[in-house]
């Protein structure tokens, strides 16, 4: 009779961890920061028809990074989710923590239970209004389940350590959207390479587009924004 | 609530009607008459130089009983369409949400909107899923308009009971005011017409329907309600306001004391 090799439990996790960090580190980073009007996620994609940053729900975002099909996946189960909900109940019912949560419960039975564990990292932001103030959430979601809860900003993706304590240095609080979209950009190139518009995904939750606060800036509003 | 995660073969796609079928929360198909339902009456649809203008009366009845006076039958679909119904008002304005949620779903799960086209053929769907309540006399019939962005002009599509789809060159009408509507709009309309005329057009038809129509309200001034006129032309749907409708059928009021003066 064979006797199945043992492989201690933290060995096993950590094995699947470094397989998922490695395919989250070979894609390209992204930045979610909170600005003056809202929340702007900035993230290099060189192309435009698949979409690393989508509309979830009226105030609610959705951004990935690593696998395209997996976290692509995700999404759709969030816009299905949220339409869902907001059917059942109200619009207003409809909100990030819960489905932060649900992602978390996802990723972290994924991570556990299946063969391979997701290689994405996901974040969900949402902007809304705390009586007069507005208040952003973003939940930064790891590939093991793990939540972050940031108000500021978040990095996801490759190199997201150096870009982090790059960003760092140059985040200010309301900052205006030309002013944070350079510094995202400073942060991502580390000022040492050029990126042209056209590689770059940009969308703004902010409250001040109506009732669907999610909206793509195009090229040509970047390039005029980055000159 | 969990995540909705489906296998590749029940994969319901971007279809919202048949995501809520999978849950079992789909509306209700009515197959039984219910006796005294609210019904929502005249509606109107007139194309014009930029896009298409919807207008309705803002009355329900239940038989002879007037039921509301505030309902609004005038709805936005979409960022370049919008919907106007007349019939049984509850299935009416499930079925409009409804529509709303599948083309916003449609939009989000897909990255795309759908074609004007793709709009109106997923109404006429709904409409003819609503047919065995329909024979039990829960009739809805909405008139569809947008701005197509793909021909750049405005279209209008008219429906019967069964799902039929009629695309109208000049304009459309619904509910049981729809006769009396028809006949204004005939001979006021023409090609090219400006939003201005084409507004003004609308409420004469609304007006006048609620003249001879008992089920049809028209501008009820003393509670400061009128009937709901909208525009959809390149840069979107855009509700008429409330003070430009209120002026509009003052004049239309003042107009008709004026000519009927002397017959006193």
């Amino acid at each position: 009779m064979n006797m199945p090799f043992y492989v201690s439990p933290e060995q096993m996790m950590e094995d699947r961890a470094d397989y998922a960090r490695k395919g989250i580190a070979r894609g390209r980073a992204l930045i979610a920061v909170s600005f003056k009007k809202g929340i702007l996620i900035v993230a290099e994609n060189p192309s435009n028809t698949l979409h690393k940053v989508s509309e979830i729900y009226d105030r609610i975002a959705f951004a990935g990074v690593g696998k395209y099909n997996e976290f692509d996946q995700l999404r759709i189960a969030g816009v299905r989710h949220a339409d869902l909900k907001g059917y059942s109940f109200s619009r207003d019912d409809v909100d990030a923590r819960s489905l932060a949560n649900q992602y978390a419960q996802m990723l972290g039975h994924i991570f556990t239970h299946e063969m391979k564990p997701m290689e994405v990292e996901i974040l969900v932001a949402e902007v809304d209004f705390e009586g007069e103030n507005l208040r952003n959430q973003m939940f930064h979601i790891l590939y093991d389940g793990t939540v972050k809860d940031e108000t500021s900003f978040a990095v996801l993706g490759g190199e997201s350590e150096a870009i982090f304590e790059r960003f760092q240095t140059l985040h200010k609080n309301n900052m205006p959207l030309k002013k944070a979209l350079n510094a995202c950009i400073d942060a991502l190139t580390a000022g040492e390479r050029d990126i042209e518009p056209d590689d770059l995904e940009v969308a703004e939750l902010s409250i001040q587009n109506g009732r669907r606060a999610f909206r793509r800036i195009v090229a040509s509003e970047i390039q005029e924004l980055i000159n | 609530m969990t995540l909705p995660s489906f296998s590749t073969e029940d994969d319901p796609g971007p279809n919202f009607a048949a995501l809520i079928k999978e849950y079992g929360i789909e509306p209700l198909k009515l197959q039984h008459p219910v006796d005294n339902l609210a019904h929502g009456t005249t509606c109107v649809a007139i194309r014009f130089k930029d896009g298409v203008v919807l207008a309705g009366d803002r009355r329900a009845t239940s038989g002879h009983h007037i039921s509301h006076r505030t309902l609004d039958k005038v709805f936005q679909s979409d960022t370049y369409s919008g919907v106007a119904i007349s019939g049984a008002a509850g299935p009416a304005i499930e079925m409009v949400k409804l529509f709303q949620l599948q083309l916003e779903h449609y939009e989000k799960v897909e990255g795309k909107s759908l074609s004007l086209e793709g709009k109106a053929n997923q109404l006429s769907t709904m409409i003819r899923q609503n047919l065995p309540a329909a024979m039990q006399g829960m009739v809805v019939i909405p008139l569809f308009a947008g701005f197509d962005l793909r021909e750049k002009i405005g279209r209008i599509f008219q429906y019967d009971v069964t799902g039929g789809r009629y695309e109208e060159k000049s304009f459309a009408t619904t509910g049981s005011g729809s006769l009396h509507a028809t006949t204004v709009i005939k001979l006021g309309f023409e090609m090219e017409l400006s939003s201005s005329d084409a507004t003004e057009l609308a409420a004469n038809a609304i007006f006048e329907a609620s003249e001879e129509d008992s089920a049809t309200g028209g501008p009820d001034l003393i509670r400061d309600v009128f009937p709901t006129i909208s525009l959809i032309t390149q840069d979107g749907y855009s509700p008429v306001p409330h003070s430009d409708v209120s002026s509009i059928f003052n004049r239309i009021i003042e107009n008709r004391i004026s000519r009927n003066g002397d017959l006193k």
